[in-house]
């Protein structure tokens, strides 16, 4: 679905990924795991065209789409959901959903605003509300909504666990699980193991840019020393 | 009492069109983040066209509206043609680069107006069925003022109800919070800048065409409305409709009163307004931090040291250029004196904008206060020639140390905003002070001492105290306090949080770049033996802005490549028919050739060069 090879990206002169490959296939949920400014969120960007300096091939839906614009992309059935999550703070709740709005395509799950509502069901207490005024739980909430709103068929999900309350975290737990029942794919950065495990199929590892690991959790449980050398704090 | 609520009434009238206008530009400012210099052209031609038109149609109720909806709409699709031809292959330069542009724009409408209707004043008919006057409290309001004073809060429902229940307007609203999140998102971004650009001149025209009633049709309409224009925005904060109405409004009617009581303050008072609402509220009244911000960049590239075959190639010029007055006429030095000023000015804006992370949209205002500095010394002080030339930086420093302390609790757009109102705050006092300043005469006899009076003589002075300038500058640029000025112009957070005060460093490269704008006042003060207030005037700081985006910001060569083809260019083209129209084509195909400025262009140019060869 999904297959990145020898991605490369840089901030003015600063390179930032260098050869950078993963893949995602039909329905799998995939971890990509690092630290802080180890390249996760870059990575993310990249694939959705919000990087200007790339290189490498990124192929999706059959086509390579590395030099496609993200409106283009995101038309693709490709949705993205920031770490900062970008909330429009001046628009309500049910107006953020509209941001994200596309047709359905015949190939993904059609999403609507009562659909995601009952999914969460904190934003339909306050639908009417202003982006700013939600919670940070709320707000992660609101984002993932609004891009589903899109329909897509990958989602790649940016640290969705950060900074919020261990009880919203489970939920999330929940919401990730629930699209892969609806037949999507993830591609989801996290730095908690104890997260990427219980959402996702297997893991990639990544540190200054480049990748450093593949494989299952299995495979990371075996070898304590890679998680140690790569995540551990 | 009826006197009163008359001239309530007027300011109410006045402020409908300056909220059209304003409001058009907000929203392309919010959607797009282009400071649009053209919009003011949008207006002019708006007002034109509906003189045409009404002209055509005249006496008819139904006609005259007709024809003032007709001109907006094709102003709207000018609007479209600049944005689709020029604008969108640009959107990626660097900030505000896209200013540039408009102003080649705007550069092109006063030609273009000028050939199509002449340079005559045209006064429209009156808008029939509206062309008397009613008396309220016994005093005679013209008709068509109620109509304007109606129109203003229909069009902003109009705008409210486009913004809030159209989907279209929705996606307006959230791209101009977060433009790249909308484009994630699958909507396509240049389409709904071409829309937003779209609305905005038509809003501009109509502006333009609803004034034929009420004043005459003439070229200074473009560049006195965009003044007004910009203020009013910013007080409103930028992005923000409703805040442009209140600030119409707050404007227009204080304007009304004020003139009873001090008339000559009419021409500052928008900008003291200004000023004193951005000091309290750094955003204006219902702008959102972080709505100062232009586009989203890459960060700024570090600034190289020369490598040794630049140098060398700096080293020849300037030799050619110091041995130039032996070689030619005497007015090619007079003009390399010009360039000589116009190339320092340029450099100590740039220290301020690309060193210093601060846009300045009056950085003549210190050029002018340096410039009159010297000529009252000389008048006043009876100084000579070199204690006058000491004096005149010394008083743009001042001047930049006072008007610096508020700017630099600034940031983007609005601390450009703030600079453009501090200068023309001095351009006022300059302008009216009749007793002190000469008004609108000058001051004249502000010549060189007699050793330095020939034209050769006076050239290696201006070479000494220019190239000396510049060279400090640039000694400055790369010591401890550049760095740290390019520090807080990347990230002030950062700055702040290694212990750095960022507003003072940023102050004293305020008061630095305000100093030696200053220096190339006194130079050009003294080569032209007098001082006008346009050396304060805006025209002069779009020249400079345009000198230092033109020449490239990421580049220390910038200015001096914007400044030395600016001043060349216009040297040679003012003396053609039509030069303007002549200039501005030149500016946009530069831009549109090298949207990295001219110094970018060169770089590209020479890799290319490179690697063709190899």
């Amino acid at each position: 679905m999904l297959d990145v090879k020898n991605l490369g990206a840089w901030y003015g002169r600063a390179q930032i990924l260098n050869g950078v490959s993963l893949s995602v296939g039909k329905n799998e949920v995939v971890a990509l795991m690092g630290r802080n400014g180890a390249g996760k969120s870059t990575t993310m960007k990249s694939i959705m065209g919000l990087v200007r300096h790339i290189d490498g091939t990124i192929r999706y839906a059959e086509r390579e789409v590395q030099r496609n614009t993200p409106h283009v992309i995101c038309r693709l059935g490709m949705g993205y959901v920031p770490e900062d999550r970008r909330i429009f703070g001046d628009l309500t709740i049910e107006e953020n959903l509209e941001v994200g709005r596309r047709e359905p395509r015949p190939d993904a799950p059609e999403w609507t605003q009562e659909h995601l509502f009952d999914l969460f069901p904190n934003l339909a207490e306050r639908r009417k509300n202003l982006g700013k005024q939600l919670s940070g739980g709320e707000q992660q909430m609101l984002t993932i909504a609004r891009t589903l709103m899109g329909n897509p068929k990958l989602v790649l999900l940016d640290e969705p666990s950060e900074g919020i309350a261990p009880v919203i975290v489970e939920q999330m737990a929940r919401v990730i699980a629930e699209l892969k029942r609806e037949g999507l794919s993830v591609l989801i950065s996290e730095q908690n193991l104890h997260f990427a495990r219980i959402v996702s199929d297997r893991a990639y590892i990544i540190e200054k840019g480049e990748m450093r690991f593949e494989g299952s959790f299995t495979d990371l449980d075996e070898n304590p020393e890679i998680s140690n050398t790569y995540l551990a704090v | 009492m009826g006197f009163y609520f008359a001239q309530l009434l007027t300011g109410l009238a006045n402020a409908s069109s300056l909220f059209l206008i304003a409001s058009g530009l907000s929203i392309i400012f919010g959607v797009t983040r282009i400071v649009n210099f053209a919009h003011g052209s949008f207006y002019m031609v708006g007002a034109y066209l509906a003189y045409t038109l009404v002209t055509l149609w005249s006496g008819s109720i139904l006609g005259f509206w007709v024809s003032v909806i007709l001109a907006a709409m094709i102003v709207g699709v000018i609007g479209l043609i600049i944005e689709l031809t020029i604008l969108r292959r640009i959107y990626h330069a660097p900030e505000l680069f896209q200013l540039v542009a408009t102003f080649g724009v705007v550069l092109i409408f006063q030609d273009g107006t000028l050939a199509i209707w002449g340079a005559e004043d045209l006064l429209g008919p009156r808008a029939p069925g509206l062309d008397s006057a009613v008396r309220i409290m016994g005093e005679p309001i013209p008709e068509y003022d109620l109509a304007l004073i109606a129109i203003g809060p229909v069009v902003l429902l109009a705008i409210w109800l486009l913004f809030h229940k159209t989907r279209w307007g929705v996606l307006v609203r959230a791209a101009t919070q977060d433009r790249e999140m909308v484009g994630a998102l699958g909507v396509n971004q240049a389409w709904l800048f071409s829309a937003a650009f779209v609305l905005g001149s038509f809003l501009a025209g109509l502006g333009g065409a609803l004034q034929i009633p009420r004043e005459a049709v003439s070229l200074q309409m473009d560049l006195s409305i965009i003044g007004e224009a910009f203020v009013v925005v910013v007080i409103g904060g930028m992005g923000s409709v409703s805040g442009a109405f209140v600030a119409a409004v707050l404007i227009s009617v204080l304007n009304a009163f004020a003139i009873l009581i001090f008339p000559q303050i009419s021409i500052v008072l928008p900008f003291i307004i200004m000023a004193i609402v951005l000091i309290f509220r750094p955003h204006g009244l219902f702008g959102k931090p972080g709505s100062e911000k232009g586009a989203p960049e890459e960060p700024d590239q570090p600034l190289a040291l020369m490598d040794q075959k630049s140098a060398m190639v700096l080293m020849a010029a300037l030799l050619v250029l110091a041995l130039s007055p032996l070689l030619t006429a005497d007015f090619t030095s007079v003009l390399m004196v010009d360039v000589m000023v116009a190339t320092l000015f340029a450099v100590s804006l740039h220290f301020m904008m690309g060193v210093g992370g601060m846009v300045s949209f009056g950085h003549a205002a210190y050029f002018g206060v340096g410039a009159y500095g010297a000529a009252m010394a000389v008048k006043f002080l009876g100084l000579g020639m070199i204690s006058a030339m000491l004096f005149g930086p010394v008083c743009a420093a001042m001047a930049a140390l006072f008007f610096g302390w508020f700017c630099v609790r600034l940031s983007g757009v609005y601390l450009a905003m703030l600079t453009l109102a501090a200068a023309q705050i001095l351009w006022g006092v300059t302008f009216q002070w009749q007793r002190f300043t000469g008004g609108d005469d000058g001051i004249l006899g502000v010549w060189p001492a007699k050793w330095a009076s020939s034209d050769k003589v006076y050239f290696y002075i201006a070479f000494v105290l220019c190239v000396g300038g510049i060279l400090a500058l640039r000694r400055v640029a790369f010591s401890p306090f550049g760095y740290i000025l390019r520090g807080i112009r990347d990230s002030q957070t950062r700055a702040e949080s290694i212990g750095i005060d960022t507003r003072f460093h940023q102050w004293m490269g305020f008061v630095l770049a305000g100093g030696f704008a200053g220096l190339a006042g006194v130079v050009f003060a003294f080569s032209k033996g007098s001082v006008f207030p346009d050396s304060l005037g805006i025209a002069l700081s779009i020249d400079g802005l345009i000198m230092v985006l033109l020449g490239g910001i990421h580049a220390l060569a910038g200015p001096i490549l914007g400044a030395g083809a600016f001043v060349l260019i216009e040297d040679w083209v003012t003396r053609l028919d039509y030069w303007r129209f002549i200039f501005g084509a030149i500016i946009l195909i530069v831009v549109l050739v090298a949207p990295d400025g001219i110094a970018g262009g060169i770089q590209r140019l020479l890799r290319g060069l490179k690697g063709g060869r190899a």
